[in-house]
C-alpha cells in the first residue's frame, strides 16, 4: 500500500541531499551548511513553563534512515509555534509525531518521550483515536471529503458522539464554520460538495472540520502552500484568532508567515533542531549561524 | 503467382520502400545541412513511402480476394447455354464444374461441362496473372510516385499521422460494427419469431414449453413461449450469485487494500484472481457433483424438500466464480482513493474502520458499483454452471431449492442438435438472445452512467 506520503518522501533523502551539497564546489552559499553530526545541541530556549506539549530526546526513523535526531521542544499553551527549515529537514515528520500520524507510515519508528498535558502520546496503552481528537491536523493540500460541506464539518462530531441530535449538530457546524471564517460564504450551499469550493475555502473548510471536534492542539502542515496570497492572508488571520482557544504548531516554508503568525519559532536543519526562540529574536538576532544563513536566504 | 507468394513479395516491397524513402530523405537533407533541415524526421519519409507502396495494393488485394470467386462464377455460369432454373440446381452444377476443373471427375462429363471446366481454369489462370500484375504495378508505381515527392519541404509526419488516425478510427469502428452486426442478425431472426408468436405472449406468458409438433398427427403440444419463467430463473440465480459475490468480494477487497500487509497482498491477490481463470465447465462439475448434493442434504436435514438440481447450488457456485470481478475491481478503486482523504479522516480521530466505512468506501463507490454491474452482466450471461447444476425445467418459482432454468440455458438447448431454422422453437432462441442483449445493454449503460456521474468527485 502506498502509505508513504509526501512528508515521508521529503524526509528520507535528507542524507543524500547533505552529501550532494557537500560535494558541490565551495561557494559562499555552501559554507554555512554543515553535516548533521556537526550540529551540536539546540541553541535558544526550547523549553517553556506552561507547556501543552512536551517532547524530550525524540528520534524518528524510517526503516534504517534516521529522520529526526534527538529533538527536545516544548509547545506552550495558547501559543503558535512555527517550524521552519529547508525541505527534508524533518519538520513535517516531527509535526506528525505529535498526533501519531506517523503510525500510518510503514517502517516508521518514534523514540523518546512525548507528552500532552503530562500524558504519554506514545505507548502501548495509549489509544490513538481520542489522542487525535485532542490533537487535530490540517494538511498541506486541502483534503475535504467528497461529501457536502455540512457533512464534512459534521463528520468529526458524529463519530465522536459530540453532537447526536440534528439541532446540536447544526449548531456545531455553524460555530465551526463561523470560527473558520467560512460561514458567510457557504451558509446558502451547505448541501453542495466540499470539493467544489475554491482552494482557500477548501482549506478553511478543513480547518472548520478540525475545530468541530473541539481539539486542544491544532497541527498545521504547510497549510497555505497551495493557496494564493489573498487566501493565505485570510488563513493567517484565522490562525491568529484561533490562538485564543487552541495551541497551534505550524510548519511553513514562508519565513514571512512564520514571523507574522507565531510567537516562537523553531529552526530545523537536517533532522536536528538547531535553534528555538521567540519569533522576534529568531528573525532579528539569530544565535546560530545556520539559522542566520537560512533566514537571510543564503540557502533553503 | 499464388496469393501467399504475392503477399510476401508485397511485404518485401514495403520494407524496401521504407528503406529507400528513409535514405532518400537523408540524401535530400545532406545538401541542405543535415536532417534538421527536413520538415519531418527521416523515418516519417520512410513510412510515408511505405504506406503509398503498400496500403492501396493491400486494399485492392483484399477486394480482389473477396470478390474473385463470385465474379468468376458469374462469368462461367453466364457462358453456359443451358442451366437449371433453381438456385440449388445452379449451386450443384457449379460445384460439379469446380470438381471437374480440379481433376476430380464426378458423374458423367458432358461436352458442356468439360467446356465450362476449361473456361473456369483459364479464367482462374488469367485472374491470377491479372492480380499479380495489377498489385505489383500499383505497389511499385505508387511507391515510386511517393519517392519522387520526397523533398525537405514535404511534411511527411502530418501525412503519416493522418493515415494512422484513419487506421485507428477503422479499428474503433470494427468493434462497433460487430456489435451492430450481432444485434441486427439477432433482431431479424427475432422478428421472424414474433410473426408466429405474439410479442405479448413472449414477454408476459407464464409457461415455457418450446416443443413444436413436427407432423400434423404428432402427439405433443403446440409449444408455449412465455419467457417469464426463464427471466425469473435468471434473476434468481443471478441474485443468489450477487448475494455471495458482492459481500465477499467487497470485503476481501477492503481487507487487501486497507488492512493486509505487503506480503499477504502480494500472495493473496493473484490467488483470488486465479478463481477468474478456472473454466466455467469446471465450476459446473463442482456445482453439480459437490455443491448441489450438499445443498439437498442440508435442506433435507432441516426438513425442507430440495431437488437435486437447485437454483441455490448454481447461484452459490456462480457467486464464487464472480468474486474476483468484484474484489479485483473494487481493490483497484479503493487503492485509487487518495491517501490524503484517509489522513484527513484519521487526523480527526476516526478509527481505521470508520475511515474505511465513512470516507474511503463512499469515495470509491462509483468504481465499486461499476465492478458490481460488470459482475451482474457476467452472472446473467453465464451458462455452463446453470446447465449443469440448476436443471432444465422452466419452473416459475421463488423457491431457490427447486430447479429452475435460465435464458442462456434455454438458448443452448434450443440450438443444440439438428434443428429446423424456420420453426418457432429455434427462432425463439434469437428472441431470448435479443432480450438478454437488451437487458445487459441497459445494465452496461447504467454502469457507465453511474461511473461517469461520480467520477470526478474527489480531486
Amino acid at each position: 500500500m502506498n502509505t508513504m506520503t509526501l512528508n515521508a518522501g521529503e524526509a528520507v533523502p535528507a542524507e543524500n541531499k547533505a552529501t550532494k551539497l557537500a560535494a558541490e564546489p565551495p561557494s559562499v552559499k555552501n559554507q554555512a551548511v554543515k553535516k548533521p553530526e556537526e550540529i551540536a545541541g539546540t541553541v535558544g530556549s526550547p523549553f517553556c513553563d506552561e507547556a501543552k506539549l512536551r517532547m524530550r530526546n525524540v528520534n524518528v526513523f524510517y526503516g534504517e534512515t534516521q529522520a529526526i535526531h534527538d529533538v527536545s521542544l516544548d509547545i506552550g499553551r495558547n501559543q503558535v509555534v512555527a517550524m521552519i527549515g529547508p525541505s527534508g529537514c524533518g519538520k513535517s515528520t516531527f509535526l506528525r509525531c505529535l498526533n501519531r500520524m506517523n503510525d500510518t507510515i510503514e517502517g516508521c519508528r518514534v523514540e523518546g518521550e512525548l507528552t500532552l498535558d503530562g500524558e504519554a502520546i506514545y505507548g502501548s496503552k495509549v489509544d490513538v483515536v481520542p489522542l487525535r481528537a485532542r490533537v487535530g491536523m490540517v494538511f498541506q493540500k486541502p483534503n475535504p471529503f467528497p461529501k457536502s460541506i455540512y457533512d464534512n464539518v459534521a463528520y468529526g462530531p458524529k463519530i465522536h458522539g459530540i453532537a447526536s441530535r440534528r439541532a446540536e449538530l447544526d449548531e456545531v457546524v455553524e460555530n465551526s464554520l463561523r470560527r473558520a471564517g467560512l460561514w458567510n460564504e457557504v451558509k446558502d450551499r451547505l448541501d453542495k460538495p466540499g470539493t467544489g469550493l475554491s482552494g482557500g475555502q477548501q482549506q478553511r473548510l478543513c480547518i472548520a472540520r478540525a475545530i468541530a471536534v473541539n481539539p486542544e492542539v491544532i497541527l498545521m502542515d504547510e497549510p497555505c502552500s497551495a493557496l494564493d496570497p489573498i487566501a493565505t492572508a485570510r488563513i493567517e488571520e484565522l490562525i491568529d484568532e484561533l490562538r485564543e482557544n487552541y495551541t497551534i504548531a505550524i510548519v511553513t516554508h514562508s519565513m514571512q508567515q512564520a514571523a507574522r503568525v507565531s510567537q516562537r519559532t523553531a529552526y530545523f536543519h537536517l533532522g536536528k533542531l538547531v535553534e528555538v526562540n521567540d519569533t522576534e529574536t529568531v528573525f532579528t538576532n539569530p544565535q546560530h549561524e545556520l539559522t542566520e544563513a537560512y533566514i537571510t536566504g543564503r540557502f533553503g | 503467382m499464388q496469393t501467399p507468394t504475392l503477399f510476401a513479395l508485397l511485404l518485401l516491397l514495403i520494407l524496401v520502400a521504407y528503406g529507400t524513402g528513409f535514405s532518400r530523405a537523408v540524401g535530400a537533407a545532406r545538401s541542405r545541412g543535415g536532417i534538421r533541415s527536413l520538415a519531418s524526421l527521416p523515418s516519417y519519409y520512410g513510412v510515408h513511402t511505405a504506406l503509398w507502396c503498400g496500403l492501396p495494393a493491400l486494399i485492392i488485394l483484399g477486394f480482389w480476394l473477396a470478390f474473385d470467386d463470385s465474379i468468376i462464377r458469374t462469368l462461367v455460369m453466364g457462358g453456359l447455354s443451358a442451366k437449371p432454373e433453381s438456385i440449388s440446381g445452379q449451386n450443384l452444377l457449379y460445384a460439379q464444374i469446380q470438381n471437374m476443373a480440379a481433376g476430380n471427375l464426378v458423374g458423367e462429363a458432358t461436352p458442356q461441362l468439360t467446356a465450362a471446366a476449361e473456361h473456369l481454369t483459364s479464367l482462374r489462370q488469367s485472374g491470377q496473372w491479372l492480380q499479380t500484375a495489377l498489385i505489383l504495378i500499383l505497389s511499385i508505381g505508387l511507391g515510386a510516385f511517393a519517392l519522387l515527392q520526397i523533398s525537405p519541404e514535404m511534411r511527411a509526419r502530418e501525412k503519416v499521422e493522418k493515415v494512422l488516425r484513419a487506421i485507428l478510427l477503422l479499428c474503433a469502428c470494427a468493434a462497433i460494427f460487430t456489435t451492430v452486426g450481432i444485434l441486427l442478425s439477432v433482431l431479424f431472426e427475432s422478428l421472424r419469431f414474433f410473426q408466429t408468436v405474439p410479442v405479448t405472449e413472449f414477454l408476459f406468458g407464464l409457461h415455457w414449453s418450446p416443443q413444436m409438433a413436427l407432423r400434423e398427427d404428432q402427439v405433443g403440444s403446440s409449444g408455449a413461449f412465455g419467457a417469464v419463467p426463464l427471466f425469473t430463473g435468471t434473476l434468481m440465480v443471478s441474485a443468489i450469485a450477487m448475494f455471495v459475490a458482492v459481500p465477499v468480494g467487497l470485503m476481501s477487497a477492503i481487507y487487501l487494500a486497507e488492512y493486509a500487509g505487503k506480503k499477504v497482498r502480494a500472495f493473496a491477490k493473484p490467488l483470488i484472481e486465479i478463481l477468474a481463470g478456472v473454466p466455467t465447465v469446471v465450476y459446473g462439475f463442482f456445482a453439480a457433483l459437490t455443491v448441489a448434493p450438499f445443498v439437498r442434504e442440508v435442506a433435507q436435514s432441516i426438513g425442507l424438500e430440495a431437488s437435486s438440481e437447485s437454483a441455490l447450488a448454481a447461484g452459490l457456485v456462480m457467486g464464487v466464480m464472480i468474486i474476483p470481478f468484484v474484489s479485483s475491481l473494487s481493490d483497484d478503486v479503493i487503492n485509487a482513493v487518495p491517501q490524503s482523504l484517509r489522513d484527513g479522516a484519521l487526523g480527526l480521530g476516526s478509527t481505521k474502520s470508520e475511515t474505511v466505512r465513512k470516507v474511503v468506501i463512499p469515495a470509491a463507490l462509483p468504481g465499486i458499483v461499476g465492478g458490481v454491474l460488470l459482475a451482474v452482466s457476467r452472472a446473467i450471461g453465464e451458462t455452463m454452471i446453470v446447465v449443469m447444476a440448476a436443471g432444465l425445467a422452466a419452473n416459475l418459482t421463488a423457491n431457490p431449492l427447486e430447479s429452475v432454468t435460465t435464458v442462456t440455458v434455454q438458448i443452448v438447448t434450443l440450438l443444440v442438435g439438428d434443428q429446423e431454422f424456420d420453426s418457432p422453437k429455434t427462432l425463439a432462441a434469437f428472441a431470448l438472445g435479443l432480450m438478454l442483449f437488451i437487458s445487459t445493454l441497459i445494465l452496461n449503460f447504467i454502469a457507465l452512467h453511474v461511473v461517469k456521474k461520480y467520477r470526478e468527485q474527489y480531486d
